[in-house]
Protein backbone atom coordinates (compact mmCIF):
# COMPACT_ATOMS: atom_id res chain seq x y z
CA UNK A 1 0.00 0.00 0.00
CA UNK A 2 1.09 3.80 -0.73
CA UNK A 3 2.98 5.50 2.27
CA UNK A 4 3.70 2.15 3.72
CA UNK A 5 5.71 0.27 0.96
CA UNK A 6 7.33 3.47 -0.25
CA UNK A 7 8.91 3.97 3.71
CA UNK A 8 10.03 0.69 3.60
CA UNK A 9 12.17 0.78 0.35
CA UNK A 10 15.58 -1.02 1.38
CA UNK A 11 17.45 0.95 -1.73
CA UNK A 12 16.86 4.29 0.29
CA UNK A 13 17.41 3.15 3.68
CA UNK A 14 20.93 2.25 2.86
CA UNK A 15 21.44 5.53 1.22
CA UNK A 16 20.22 7.25 4.46
CA UNK A 17 22.22 4.39 6.32
CA UNK A 18 25.28 5.81 4.19
CA UNK A 19 24.45 9.29 4.95
CA UNK A 20 24.61 9.30 8.81
CA UNK A 21 27.46 7.05 8.59
CA UNK A 22 29.32 9.69 6.45
CA UNK A 23 28.03 12.63 9.02
CA UNK A 24 28.64 11.05 12.24
CA UNK A 25 32.33 11.47 14.02
CA UNK A 26 31.39 9.50 16.68
CA UNK A 27 28.48 7.58 18.66
CA UNK A 28 25.62 9.82 19.77
CA UNK A 29 23.07 9.10 21.78
CA UNK A 30 19.29 8.74 20.96
CA UNK A 31 16.09 8.43 22.44
CA UNK A 32 13.03 7.25 20.65
CA UNK A 33 10.04 8.66 22.96
CA UNK A 34 7.54 6.58 21.50
CA UNK A 35 7.20 2.67 21.92
CA UNK A 36 5.84 2.50 18.19
CA UNK A 37 9.00 3.63 17.19
CA UNK A 38 11.28 1.46 19.43
CA UNK A 39 8.68 -1.32 18.06
CA UNK A 40 10.20 -0.10 14.40
CA UNK A 41 13.99 0.03 16.09
CA UNK A 42 14.12 -3.36 17.33
CA UNK A 43 12.01 -5.39 14.56
CA UNK A 44 13.55 -4.20 11.10
CA UNK A 45 17.45 -3.99 13.30
CA UNK A 46 18.05 -0.16 12.50
CA UNK A 47 20.26 -0.66 15.89
CA UNK A 48 22.02 -3.22 14.21
CA UNK A 49 22.80 -1.28 10.99
CA UNK A 50 23.62 2.03 12.73
CA UNK A 51 25.58 -0.12 15.85
CA UNK A 52 28.59 2.62 15.17
CA UNK A 53 27.02 5.95 15.01
CA UNK A 54 23.79 5.48 17.68
CA UNK A 55 23.49 4.44 20.49
CA UNK A 56 19.63 4.25 21.06
CA UNK A 57 17.60 4.59 24.36
CA UNK A 58 14.33 3.23 24.70
CA UNK A 59 11.91 5.82 25.98
CA UNK A 60 8.46 5.44 28.46
CA UNK A 61 6.16 5.68 25.24
CA UNK A 62 4.83 2.80 25.56
CA UNK A 63 1.07 3.69 27.36
CA UNK A 64 -0.24 0.45 28.53
CA UNK A 65 3.45 0.11 30.22
CA UNK A 66 3.10 3.38 31.99
CA UNK A 67 -0.35 3.12 33.15
CA UNK A 68 -0.12 3.14 36.82
CA UNK A 69 -0.50 -0.31 38.94
CA UNK A 70 -3.28 1.88 41.13
CA UNK A 71 -5.22 2.62 38.44
CA UNK A 72 -4.92 -1.26 36.97
CA UNK A 73 -6.33 -2.19 40.25
CA UNK A 74 -9.11 -0.11 40.33
CA UNK A 75 -9.76 -1.02 37.03
CA UNK A 76 -9.84 -4.79 38.19
CA UNK A 77 -11.71 -3.44 41.45
CA UNK A 78 -14.85 -2.04 39.08
CA UNK A 79 -14.59 -4.63 36.53
CA UNK A 80 -15.58 -7.47 39.38
CA UNK A 81 -18.67 -5.76 40.05
CA UNK A 82 -21.39 -7.49 38.75
CA UNK A 83 -23.48 -4.58 37.18
CA UNK A 84 -20.82 -3.31 35.56
CA UNK A 85 -19.43 -4.01 31.80
CA UNK A 86 -15.93 -2.99 31.57
CA UNK A 87 -14.01 -1.58 27.99
CA UNK A 88 -10.65 -1.09 27.11
CA UNK A 89 -8.06 -1.42 24.35
CA UNK A 90 -7.26 -5.32 24.24
CA UNK A 91 -3.51 -4.47 25.41
CA UNK A 92 -4.90 -3.84 29.00
CA UNK A 93 -6.16 -7.09 29.87
CA UNK A 94 -3.20 -8.71 30.08
CA UNK A 95 -1.12 -6.15 32.28
CA UNK A 96 -0.44 -7.75 35.41
CA UNK A 97 -1.93 -5.73 38.56
CA UNK A 98 -1.20 -6.30 42.10
CA UNK A 99 -2.52 -9.56 41.74
CA UNK A 100 -4.42 -10.16 38.64
CA UNK A 101 -5.04 -9.14 35.60
CA UNK A 102 -8.37 -8.21 33.86
CA UNK A 103 -8.34 -11.46 31.72
CA UNK A 104 -8.40 -13.23 35.71
CA UNK A 105 -11.67 -10.93 36.48
CA UNK A 106 -13.52 -12.12 33.09
CA UNK A 107 -12.22 -15.94 34.16
CA UNK A 108 -13.69 -15.14 37.43
CA UNK A 109 -17.35 -14.37 35.79
CA UNK A 110 -16.37 -10.30 35.58
CA UNK A 111 -17.93 -8.37 32.09
CA UNK A 112 -14.78 -7.57 30.16
CA UNK A 113 -15.07 -6.47 26.80
CA UNK A 114 -12.06 -5.35 24.18
CA UNK A 115 -13.00 -2.20 22.27
CA UNK A 116 -11.58 -0.49 19.28
CA UNK A 117 -13.12 2.61 19.62
CA UNK A 118 -14.40 4.47 22.93
CA UNK A 119 -17.82 5.26 21.05
CA UNK A 120 -18.13 1.32 21.01
CA UNK A 121 -18.16 1.29 24.74
CA UNK A 122 -20.74 4.48 24.08
CA UNK A 123 -23.17 2.43 22.08
CA UNK A 124 -23.10 -0.30 23.97
CA UNK A 125 -24.01 1.46 27.58
CA UNK A 126 -26.90 3.42 25.36
CA UNK A 127 -27.98 -0.57 24.11
CA UNK A 128 -28.03 -1.60 27.54
CA UNK A 129 -29.23 0.96 30.08
CA UNK A 130 -29.64 -1.47 32.59
CA UNK A 131 -25.63 -2.26 32.84
CA UNK A 132 -23.22 0.28 34.41
CA UNK A 133 -20.60 1.02 31.54
CA UNK A 134 -17.38 1.65 32.15
CA UNK A 135 -14.31 2.58 29.70
CA UNK A 136 -10.84 2.23 31.15
CA UNK A 137 -9.35 5.58 29.36
CA UNK A 138 -5.93 5.07 29.00
CA UNK A 139 -2.59 6.32 26.52
CA UNK A 140 -0.90 9.39 25.36
CA UNK A 141 -2.31 12.21 23.26
CA UNK A 142 -2.98 9.86 20.32
CA UNK A 143 -6.02 8.12 22.16
CA UNK A 144 -7.15 10.71 24.39
CA UNK A 145 -9.21 12.74 21.49
CA UNK A 146 -10.59 9.41 21.36
CA UNK A 147 -11.99 9.58 24.67
CA UNK A 148 -12.64 12.94 25.21
CA UNK A 149 -15.26 12.30 22.25
CA UNK A 150 -16.85 9.46 24.14
CA UNK A 151 -17.65 11.77 26.76
CA UNK A 152 -19.28 14.29 25.00
CA UNK A 153 -21.45 11.87 22.77
CA UNK A 154 -22.52 9.89 26.06
CA UNK A 155 -23.83 13.65 27.12
CA UNK A 156 -25.13 14.13 24.09
CA UNK A 157 -27.31 10.84 24.00
CA UNK A 158 -28.25 11.67 28.00
CA UNK A 159 -26.38 8.13 29.19
CA UNK A 160 -26.31 7.72 32.74
CA UNK A 161 -25.05 4.59 32.95
CA UNK A 162 -21.45 5.06 31.01
CA UNK A 163 -18.60 6.43 32.72
CA UNK A 164 -14.56 6.65 32.50
CA UNK A 165 -11.46 5.67 34.45
CA UNK A 166 -8.93 8.25 33.03
CA UNK A 167 -5.51 7.49 32.72
CA UNK A 168 -3.93 9.47 30.27
CA UNK A 169 -0.91 10.79 30.05
CA UNK A 170 1.04 13.71 28.50
CA UNK A 171 4.39 13.25 26.55
CA UNK A 172 6.30 16.46 27.36
CA UNK A 173 6.75 15.90 30.71
CA UNK A 174 8.03 12.53 30.85
CA UNK A 175 10.88 14.40 28.30
CA UNK A 176 11.23 16.28 30.83
CA UNK A 177 11.70 13.63 33.86
CA UNK A 178 14.09 11.89 31.28
CA UNK A 179 16.56 15.16 31.33
CA UNK A 180 16.01 15.94 34.52
CA UNK A 181 17.18 12.44 35.99
CA UNK A 182 21.28 12.68 37.16
CA UNK A 183 22.06 9.78 34.91
CA UNK A 184 20.70 11.47 31.88
CA UNK A 185 22.95 10.68 28.85
CA UNK A 186 19.68 11.75 26.17
CA UNK A 187 21.82 14.01 23.11
CA UNK A 188 18.78 14.36 21.26
CA UNK A 189 15.28 13.20 20.96
CA UNK A 190 13.13 11.52 18.41
CA UNK A 191 10.29 12.64 19.26
CA UNK A 192 6.59 11.01 18.79
CA UNK A 193 5.12 11.75 15.44
CA UNK A 194 1.92 10.71 16.31
CA UNK A 195 1.21 12.98 19.06
CA UNK A 196 2.62 15.94 17.40
CA UNK A 197 -0.34 15.03 14.84
CA UNK A 198 -2.92 16.01 17.73
CA UNK A 199 -0.84 18.40 19.64
CA UNK A 200 1.40 19.93 17.49
CA UNK A 201 4.84 20.97 17.62
CA UNK A 202 4.72 23.88 19.64
CA UNK A 203 4.86 22.26 22.69
CA UNK A 204 9.21 20.85 21.88
CA UNK A 205 10.12 24.68 22.00
CA UNK A 206 10.49 25.35 25.53
CA UNK A 207 12.43 21.85 25.73
CA UNK A 208 14.63 22.93 22.97
CA UNK A 209 15.28 26.64 23.54
CA UNK A 210 16.03 25.52 28.06
CA UNK A 211 18.07 21.84 28.15
CA UNK A 212 20.08 22.70 24.51
CA UNK A 213 18.50 19.34 22.79
CA UNK A 214 17.80 18.58 19.12
CA UNK A 215 14.28 17.52 19.09
CA UNK A 216 13.32 15.51 15.65
CA UNK A 217 9.69 14.84 15.21
CA UNK A 218 9.98 11.54 13.89
CA UNK A 219 7.49 8.88 11.91
CA UNK A 220 6.72 5.42 12.53
CA UNK A 221 7.94 3.25 9.37
CA UNK A 222 11.97 2.34 9.17
CA UNK A 223 12.61 4.95 6.56
CA UNK A 224 11.25 7.51 9.04
CA UNK A 225 13.03 6.58 11.67
CA UNK A 226 16.67 6.76 9.96
CA UNK A 227 15.54 9.96 8.98
CA UNK A 228 15.10 11.39 12.63
CA UNK A 229 18.08 9.56 13.03
CA UNK A 230 19.77 11.65 10.04
CA UNK A 231 18.48 14.77 11.10
CA UNK A 232 19.52 14.47 14.60
CA UNK A 233 23.02 13.39 14.12
CA UNK A 234 23.08 16.02 11.69
CA UNK A 235 22.41 18.90 13.80
CA UNK A 236 24.36 17.37 16.89
CA UNK A 237 27.76 17.05 14.66
CA UNK A 238 27.01 20.54 13.52
CA UNK A 239 26.56 22.02 17.43
CA UNK A 240 22.89 23.09 16.56
CA UNK A 241 20.20 22.72 18.99
CA UNK A 242 16.73 22.78 16.84
CA UNK A 243 13.46 21.71 16.54
CA UNK A 244 12.82 19.93 13.26
CA UNK A 245 9.71 18.38 11.69
CA UNK A 246 11.20 14.86 10.08
CA UNK A 247 7.53 14.13 9.23
CA UNK A 248 5.78 16.66 7.39
CA UNK A 249 3.63 14.43 5.79
CA UNK A 250 1.49 13.46 8.97
CA UNK A 251 2.90 16.16 11.43
CA UNK A 252 1.34 20.35 11.17
CA UNK A 253 2.76 22.93 13.53
CA UNK A 254 -0.48 23.33 14.87
CA UNK A 255 -1.23 20.09 15.59
CA UNK A 256 -5.25 18.80 15.22
CA UNK A 257 -6.93 22.11 16.30
CA UNK A 258 -10.53 20.66 16.89
CA UNK A 259 -9.07 17.44 18.85
CA UNK A 260 -7.40 20.27 21.04
CA UNK A 261 -10.27 22.08 22.04
CA UNK A 262 -12.04 19.37 22.84
CA UNK A 263 -9.31 18.04 24.85
CA UNK A 264 -9.36 21.42 26.45
CA UNK A 265 -13.04 21.39 27.25
CA UNK A 266 -13.07 17.83 28.74
CA UNK A 267 -9.97 17.19 30.46
CA UNK A 268 -7.50 19.12 32.94
CA UNK A 269 -4.19 18.77 33.70
CA UNK A 270 -3.30 16.61 36.63
CA UNK A 271 0.65 15.13 38.31
CA UNK A 272 0.39 10.94 37.32
CA UNK A 273 2.23 8.20 38.73
CA UNK A 274 4.42 6.51 35.67
CA UNK A 275 4.22 3.14 36.64
CA UNK A 276 7.89 2.14 36.92
CA UNK A 277 9.00 5.50 37.13
CA UNK A 278 7.14 7.38 39.66
CA UNK A 279 4.55 10.86 39.86
CA UNK A 280 5.92 13.81 37.23
CA UNK A 281 4.70 16.69 37.54
CA UNK A 282 1.40 18.31 34.92
CA UNK A 283 1.74 14.51 33.25
CA UNK A 284 -1.24 13.12 32.89
CA UNK A 285 -5.24 14.00 31.68
CA UNK A 286 -7.95 13.55 34.48
CA UNK A 287 -11.93 14.49 33.45
CA UNK A 288 -12.32 18.66 34.13
CA UNK A 289 -14.63 19.06 36.80
CA UNK A 290 -17.28 19.70 35.12
CA UNK A 291 -17.31 16.34 33.79
CA UNK A 292 -17.11 14.65 37.20
CA UNK A 293 -20.63 12.95 36.59
CA UNK A 294 -18.82 11.12 33.89
CA UNK A 295 -15.99 9.91 36.10
CA UNK A 296 -15.92 6.27 37.40
CA UNK A 297 -13.31 7.01 40.19
CA UNK A 298 -16.24 8.73 42.00
CA UNK A 299 -19.07 6.29 41.27
CA UNK A 300 -17.55 3.38 42.37
CA UNK A 301 -15.54 4.43 45.15
CA UNK A 302 -12.34 3.09 44.24
CA UNK A 303 -10.04 5.37 45.48
CA UNK A 304 -8.81 3.73 48.31
CA UNK A 305 -6.55 0.93 47.36
CA UNK A 306 -3.41 -0.62 48.63
CA UNK A 307 -0.64 -2.07 45.54
CA UNK A 308 2.13 -4.36 45.18
CA UNK A 309 4.49 -4.47 42.23
CA UNK A 310 5.89 -7.67 41.08
CA UNK A 311 9.82 -7.75 43.00
CA UNK A 312 11.39 -9.48 40.33
CA UNK A 313 9.89 -6.70 37.24
CA UNK A 314 12.79 -4.06 36.44
CA UNK A 315 10.26 -2.15 33.66
CA UNK A 316 11.26 0.74 35.56
CA UNK A 317 14.77 0.20 34.51
CA UNK A 318 13.87 -0.82 31.03
CA UNK A 319 11.61 2.68 30.46
CA UNK A 320 13.85 4.74 31.52
CA UNK A 321 16.87 3.47 29.70
CA UNK A 322 18.94 2.36 32.52
CA UNK A 323 18.70 -1.02 31.11
CA UNK A 324 17.93 -3.09 27.93
CA UNK A 325 15.19 -6.29 28.34
CA UNK A 326 17.79 -8.98 27.78
CA UNK A 327 19.48 -7.52 30.74
CA UNK A 328 16.64 -8.63 33.00
CA UNK A 329 17.21 -11.85 34.88
CA UNK A 330 13.34 -12.70 34.18
CA UNK A 331 13.29 -11.84 30.12
CA UNK A 332 12.22 -14.73 28.16
CA UNK A 333 12.53 -17.25 31.02
CA UNK A 334 10.18 -16.44 33.93
CA UNK A 335 8.49 -13.63 32.02
CA UNK A 336 7.26 -14.05 28.37
CA UNK A 337 4.16 -12.26 26.13
CA UNK A 338 2.19 -15.39 27.41
CA UNK A 339 3.21 -14.83 31.13
CA UNK A 340 4.28 -11.17 31.86
CA UNK A 341 5.81 -10.24 34.85
CA UNK A 342 5.78 -6.21 33.84
CA UNK A 343 3.57 -4.89 31.37
CA UNK A 344 6.49 -3.89 29.09
CA UNK A 345 6.30 -7.28 27.90
CA UNK A 346 2.48 -7.41 27.12
CA UNK A 347 2.10 -4.31 24.71
CA UNK A 348 3.65 -4.31 21.56
CA UNK A 349 4.92 -1.08 22.18
CA UNK A 350 6.63 -2.09 25.16
CA UNK A 351 10.39 -2.99 24.64
CA UNK A 352 10.40 -6.42 26.27
CA UNK A 353 8.13 -7.33 24.33
CA UNK A 354 9.31 -5.80 20.94
CA UNK A 355 13.13 -7.65 21.98
CA UNK A 356 11.13 -11.16 22.82
CA UNK A 357 8.96 -10.88 19.55
CA UNK A 358 12.15 -10.13 16.92
CA UNK A 359 15.59 -10.57 18.68
CA UNK A 360 15.46 -13.46 21.20
CA UNK A 361 16.83 -15.97 18.89
CA UNK A 362 18.81 -13.38 16.56
CA UNK A 363 20.45 -11.73 19.72
CA UNK A 364 23.26 -14.19 19.78
CA UNK A 365 24.74 -14.48 16.28
CA UNK A 366 23.24 -12.10 13.92
CA UNK A 367 25.24 -8.74 13.86
CA UNK A 368 24.13 -7.43 9.81
CA UNK A 369 20.30 -6.55 9.05
CA UNK A 370 19.01 -8.10 5.79
CA UNK A 371 17.57 -5.74 4.23
CA UNK A 372 15.24 -7.84 1.66
CA UNK A 373 13.29 -9.19 4.77
CA UNK A 374 12.05 -5.70 4.59
CA UNK A 375 8.33 -6.66 3.05
CA UNK A 376 5.44 -5.21 4.75
CA UNK A 377 3.16 -8.22 6.18
CA UNK A 378 0.61 -5.92 8.39
CA UNK B 1 -2.14 1.90 20.33
CA UNK B 2 -0.23 4.39 18.69
CA UNK B 3 0.84 2.05 16.11
CA UNK B 4 -1.29 4.13 13.72
CA UNK B 5 -1.27 2.88 10.10
CA UNK B 6 -1.81 5.11 7.01
CA UNK B 7 -5.56 3.86 5.55
CA UNK B 8 -7.42 5.54 2.54
CA UNK B 9 -11.15 7.28 3.09
CA UNK B 10 -13.58 5.25 0.77
CA UNK B 11 -16.57 6.36 2.40
CA UNK B 12 -18.05 9.23 4.19
CA UNK B 13 -21.58 9.36 6.06
CA UNK B 14 -23.49 11.16 8.83
CA UNK B 15 -24.73 9.12 11.80
CA UNK B 16 -26.47 11.27 14.23
CA UNK B 17 -24.73 14.44 13.35
CA UNK B 18 -21.22 12.53 13.60
CA UNK B 19 -18.80 12.47 10.88
CA UNK B 20 -17.78 8.51 10.00
CA UNK B 21 -15.87 7.38 7.40
CA UNK B 22 -14.72 3.97 5.94
CA UNK B 23 -11.25 3.27 6.01
CA UNK B 24 -9.29 1.04 3.67
CA UNK B 25 -5.70 -0.09 5.00
CA UNK B 26 -4.85 -2.44 1.74
CA UNK B 27 -8.05 -4.91 1.43
CA UNK B 28 -8.89 -4.37 5.65
CA UNK B 29 -12.04 -1.92 6.07
CA UNK B 30 -12.87 -0.13 9.10
CA UNK B 31 -15.01 2.37 10.46
CA UNK B 32 -13.52 5.45 11.96
CA UNK B 33 -14.84 8.89 13.21
CA UNK B 34 -14.03 11.82 11.12
CA UNK B 35 -14.70 14.60 14.04
CA UNK B 36 -11.24 15.89 14.22
CA UNK B 37 -11.12 16.12 10.08
CA UNK B 38 -14.40 18.47 8.91
CA UNK B 39 -12.41 19.35 5.66
CA UNK B 40 -11.22 15.24 5.13
CA UNK B 41 -12.75 13.77 1.27
CA UNK B 42 -12.85 10.39 0.17
CA UNK B 43 -9.70 9.59 -1.10
CA UNK B 44 -7.63 11.35 1.28
CA UNK B 45 -5.01 8.97 3.35
CA UNK B 46 -5.24 9.38 6.96
CA UNK B 47 -4.08 8.01 10.31
CA UNK B 48 -6.25 6.29 13.10
CA UNK B 49 -6.16 6.18 16.18
CA UNK B 50 -8.84 4.33 18.76
CA UNK B 51 -11.18 4.54 15.95
CA UNK B 52 -10.81 8.35 15.15
CA UNK B 53 -8.76 10.04 12.22
CA UNK B 54 -6.47 12.89 13.36
CA UNK B 55 -4.31 13.86 10.04
CA UNK B 56 -4.42 13.69 6.94
CA UNK B 57 -1.44 12.29 5.40
CA UNK B 58 -0.10 14.80 2.67
CA UNK B 59 0.79 13.21 -0.61
CA UNK B 60 3.01 16.47 -1.70
CA UNK B 61 4.88 16.42 1.45
CA UNK B 62 5.14 12.99 1.14
CA UNK B 63 6.68 13.08 -2.26
CA UNK B 64 8.89 15.53 -1.40
CA UNK B 65 10.46 13.28 1.55
CA UNK B 66 10.90 10.31 -0.87
CA UNK B 67 12.41 12.99 -3.34
CA UNK B 68 15.13 13.91 -0.31
CA UNK B 69 16.09 10.44 0.30
CA UNK B 70 16.75 9.43 -3.17
CA UNK B 71 18.86 12.71 -3.69
CA UNK B 72 20.79 11.78 -0.65
CA UNK B 73 24.62 10.85 -1.44
CA UNK B 74 24.16 11.33 -5.15
CA UNK B 75 25.83 15.07 -5.04
CA UNK B 76 28.73 13.36 -3.61
CA UNK B 77 28.76 10.49 -5.88
CA UNK B 78 29.18 12.67 -9.02
CA UNK B 79 31.85 14.84 -7.74
CA UNK B 80 33.77 12.11 -6.67
CA UNK B 81 33.81 10.03 -9.88
S1 LIG C 1 11.48 -8.96 31.03
FE1 LIG C 1 9.53 -9.09 32.20
S2 LIG C 1 10.17 -9.04 34.36
FE2 LIG C 1 11.93 -8.29 33.14
S3 LIG C 1 11.65 -6.04 33.05
FE3 LIG C 1 10.66 -6.87 31.22
S4 LIG C 1 8.51 -7.11 31.86
FE4 LIG C 1 9.68 -6.91 33.78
Amino acid sequence: MRYLTEFHDPELAVRLVDAIADTATRRWTLMEVCGGQTHTIIRYGLDQLLTEQVEFIHGPGCPVCVTPLEMIDRALAIAARPEVVLCSFGDMLRVPGSTADLFTVRAHGGDVRVVYSPLDAVALAEAHPERQVVFFAVGFETTAPAAAMAAVTARRRRLTNFTMLVSHVLVPPAMRAVLAAPDNRVAAFLAAGHVCTVMGTEQYEPIVAEHRIPVVVTGFEPLDLLEGVRQAVTQLEAGRTELVNAYPRAVRPEGNPPARRMLAEVFSVCDRPWRGIGTIPDSGWRLAPAWADLDAERRFDVAELTVAESVHCRSGEVLQGRIRPPECPAFGGDCTPRRPLGATMVSAEGACAAYYQYRRLAMVDRDRVDLTEWTVTE
Amino acid sequence: MCLGIPGRITEIWEDRGTRMALIDFGGATRTACLAYLPDAAVGDYTIIHAGFALTVVDEAAAHRTLTTFRELGILETEVGT
